[in-house]
C-alpha cells in the first residue's frame, strides 16, 4: 500500500501576523512558517498505517514552501520511507487551487492507494487541498476523518461532524482523505534523528507541469478584524484576582 | 440568470440552523441581482414545510442519499447544478462545506471562497469576507465569474432572515445514475456518547485549552471544578490529545454550550471554540497572552498564571 502524504507550511499563528504594504496579503518575507499542524495529523495517521504493517508512506511538499525541508527531514526522522520536494518551474501560488494542481500533476504520475493529508490548513482563503485534489484526479473524498483503517480492498473511515456526532464508512481505493485528528497525538521525532535525516540527505526532486485550474482570488484587503469589546482585566496577586472572580459568581449567586 | 442556490443541511431529520441562515443571506444577494433563491434538498423533501424563504425547493430522493455520504451528495449536487445552473452556491462551513467546496470549485469551474462570514453585492459580484489565520485576519475577496461557491460560517448571518411558516415549492429532479455506482457507503451513524457528564446541562463550567501543558496539570484546574461542583470541559487539543473524553468538547466540532458563567483556562480563543461557547452569560478568561483573541468575547480577563490563580481560587472557596 502507498500513501502519499502532502505537506504544507503555515505561518506560525503564535506570532503577530503581518501584513504588507497595500494590505492585500500577509507578509510572508518576515512570518516564521511552520508545519500545517492538519498535516502533522495526517503523517502521524499514514505512520499508524504503516505501523500496523505494510504501507509505504511518502511525505511531498512544494520546494517553494518556506522552510519546508525541515518538516520532509522530520517526516523522514519519523519513519516516513521518503520524502520529496515537487519543482513547480516556476508556476507560482500559495493559494489552495495552485497547489491542488501541482499536487495532482505529481500524484497521476506517481499514483498513490490512499493520499492523506490535513483537513484544511489556516491560510486557506479559496478552499481546502483534499477534495480539490480528488477532484483533479477523479477519485473519491472524505474530509474531517480521525480514524484511517485500510480493510479489504478499502479503508474503513471514521468522519466527523458537530456536535460529537461521527459516521462509520467504508470507501474504495485510491482515495483522499482529508484528515482532522490522528488516532494518537503526533509522535516526536528526536532532535537527533532529524539531524541525521538532514546529513544523510536523500529528499528527492521532482519536477511536475501543474495542471490547468483556476486563477487565485482576488483579494482587496486583509485587516484584522476591529474587537468592539474587550474583557474588563482584573489585575493583582493571584489571591486578590481570585476574591474577585468569586464575588462575581457570588453575584450571580452562582457560588455561596 | 442570477440565482443563489443554499444546500440544505440536516442534522439528524432537523434541518440546521445554518441552512435558515444561508436562505436569509442569499435572499439579500438575489434581491441585489434580481434572481432567485433555491434550496437543494437531499435525501426526501418532508423539511420542505420549512422551506417557504426559498422561492423553489430543488429535491432529489433516492436511498443512497437518506444519510450524508460525501460522494452521493457530490454527485447529487452536481447533477442540481448543471440542471439549475445558479450564480452562486451557499454551503455550510462544516464537515459538508469541507468535503464538498474545493471538489464543486474545480469541477463545476467555481471560484470559491472560505470561511465566509460576509457577503455583501456588488454590481453583478459578491464581496466575500473570509475568516482565517485562526481569527487573527479577516480578507475581503471577490466572486465576480459566472459561478461561485461561499462556504458560510455557522453564526455569520442571522437565522430569522431565512425562516419562515409557509412551505418551499418543490420542483422533483431525478436522482442520476452515479448515485448506483458508489465506492463510498455508510457503516452506521454513532450519535454522541452520553458519557459520564452532559456539559451542555451544567449551570457553570471551567473548561482548559491547550495551554494546560500536560494531563497532569489537569489536577490543578479539575479541584478548582471540583470545588465548584461543577463540570470540567475542554477545547479540542485536550481531547485530541486524550486527556478528556469526547463528552467534554466544547466547540464546532464537539458541543455547543450555554451555561450561566463559564471559566476558562489556557484557552486563546480561536473561532472553532468561541463556537461552541461565545453565549455563555458571563465569561472569564485565564490565558498569559495578554493579545489572545478570548479577550475580545470574554466579560473579565486575567493574565495570571493559570498554576497560580487555579489554586487560589481553590483556597477561596473551601479556606
Amino acid at each position: 500500500m502507498r500513501i502519499v502524504v502532502p505537506l504544507k507550511a503555515v505561518p506560525d499563528l503564535v506570532e503577530e501576523i503581518e501584513l504588507n504594504d497595500d494590505g492585500t496579503d500577509i507578509e510572508r518575507e518576515y512570518l516564521k512558517f511552520v508545519l500545517n499542524e492538519w498535516d502533522d495529523q495526517a503523517l502521524e495517521e499514514a505512520l499508524l498505517i504503516k505501523d500496523a504493517g505494510g504501507a509505504e508512506v511518502i511525505a511531498v511538499a512544494l520546494g517553494d514552501d518556506p522552510d519546508i525541508d525541515q518538516a520532509l527531514y522530520t517526516a523522514i526522522a519519523k519513519g516516513a520511507d521518503s520524502a520529496v520536494k515537487l519543482d513547480r518551474g516556476g508556476a507560482e501560488g500559495s493559494d489552495t487551487h495552485s497547489r491542488a494542481a501541482a499536487f495532482a500533476a505529481y500524484l497521476k504520475d506517481n499514483p498513490a492507494d490512499l493520499v492523506i493529508t490535513g483537513v484544511q490548513a489556516p491560510d486557506d482563503l479559496d478552499g481546502q487541498l483534499p477534495p480539490a485534489l480528488a477532484a483533479h484526479l477523479g477519485l473519491p473524498h472524505v474530509s474531517v476523518v480521525v480514524s484511517v483503517e485500510p480493510s479489504g480492498g478499502g479503508a474503513k473511515l471514521r468522519q466527523e461532524f458537530s456536535g460529537g456526532r461521527a459516521a462509520e464508512l467504508t470507501v474504495g481505493l485510491p482515495a483522499v482523505i482529508g484528515l482532522q485528528a490522528a488516532r494518537q497525538t503526533p509522535r516526536y521525532a528526536p532532535v537527533s534523528k532529524v539531524r541525521a535525516a538532514q546529513q544523510a540527505g536523500g529528499l528527492s526532486e521532482v519536477s511536475v507541469a501543474p495542471l490547468a485550474t483556476q486563477p487565485p482570488l482576488t483579494v482587496r484587503k486583509m485587516y484584522p478584524p476591529v474587537s468592539t469589546s474587550h474583557a474588563e482585566m482584573l489585575d493583582g496577586e493571584p489571591e486578590e484576582i481570585a476574591e474577585k472572580i468569586i464575588e462575581l459568581l457570588r453575584d450571580r449567586a452562582l457560588v455561596k | 440568470m442570477s440565482n443563489v442556490m443554499v444546500l440544505a443541511g440536516r442534522a439528524g431529520k432537523d434541518l440546521t440552523d445554518t441552512t435558515f441562515e444561508m436562505i436569509g443571506a442569499a435572499r439579500k444577494l438575489a434581491n441585489a441581482w434580481g434572481g432567485q433563491v433555491e434550496v437543494a434538498l437531499f435525501g426526501g423533501s418532508e423539511a420542505a414545510a420549512e422551506l417557504g424563504g426559498a422561492d423553489t425547493v430543488v429535491s432529489i430522493d433516492h436511498p443512497a442519499l437518506a444519510d450524508y455520504v460525501p460522494e452521493a451528495y457530490e454527485i447529487a449536487l452536481k447533477h442540481v447544478l448543471a440542471e439549475r445552473a445558479p450564480k452562486l452556491l451557499l454551503l455550510p462551513n462544516d464537515t459538508v462545506g469541507l468535503d464538498l467546496g474545493s471538489s464543486l470549485s474545480v469541477d463545476w469551474d467555481a471560484a470559491q471562497a472560505a470561511y465566509v462570514v460576509g457577503l455583501e453585492p456588488e454590481g453583478d459580484m459578491v464581496v466575500a469576507t473570509c475568516q482565517i489565520l485562526g481569527g487573527k485576519i479577516l480578507a475581503e475577496v471577490e466572486l465576480s465569474g459566472p459561478r461561485s461557491i461561499a462556504t458560510v460560517v455557522s453564526g455569520a448571518f442571522p437565522v430569522a432572515e431565512g425562516r419562515s411558516d409557509s412551505a418551499g415549492n418543490v420542483v422533483t429532479v431525478d436522482a442520476p445514475a452515479g448515485l448506483d455506482a458508489l465506492k463510498t457507503a455508510l457503516v452506521q451513524m454513532i450519535e454522541p456518547d452520553g458519557g459520564d457528564v452532559d456539559i451542555t446541562a451544567a449551570t457553570m463550567l471551567v473548561s482548559v485549552g491547550r495551554g494546560i501543558g500536560s494531563k497532569d496539570d489537569l489536577d490543578t484546574v479539575q479541584e478548582f471544578a471540583d470545588a465548584l461542583g461543577v463540570p470540567l470541559s475542554a477545547s479540542r487539543p485536550v481531547i485530541d490529545a486524550g486527556w478528556l473524553p469526547k463528552s467534554r468538547q466544547v466547540g464546532k466540532s464537539g458541543l455547543k454550550v450555554k451555561p450561566k458563567a463559564y471559566l476558562m483556562f489556557g484557552i486563546s480563543g480561536a473561532p472553532e471554540h468561541l463556537e461552541g461557547m461565545r453565549d455563555a452569560d458571563l465569561i472569564i478568561a485565564c490565558n498569559t497572552d495578554a493579545a489572545a483573541p478570548i479577550f475580545d468575547v470574554a466579560h473579565y480577563g486575567t493574565t495570571c498564571d493559570l498554576f497560580d490563580l487555579a489554586p487560589a481560587l481553590v483556597e477561596k472557596l473551601e479556606g
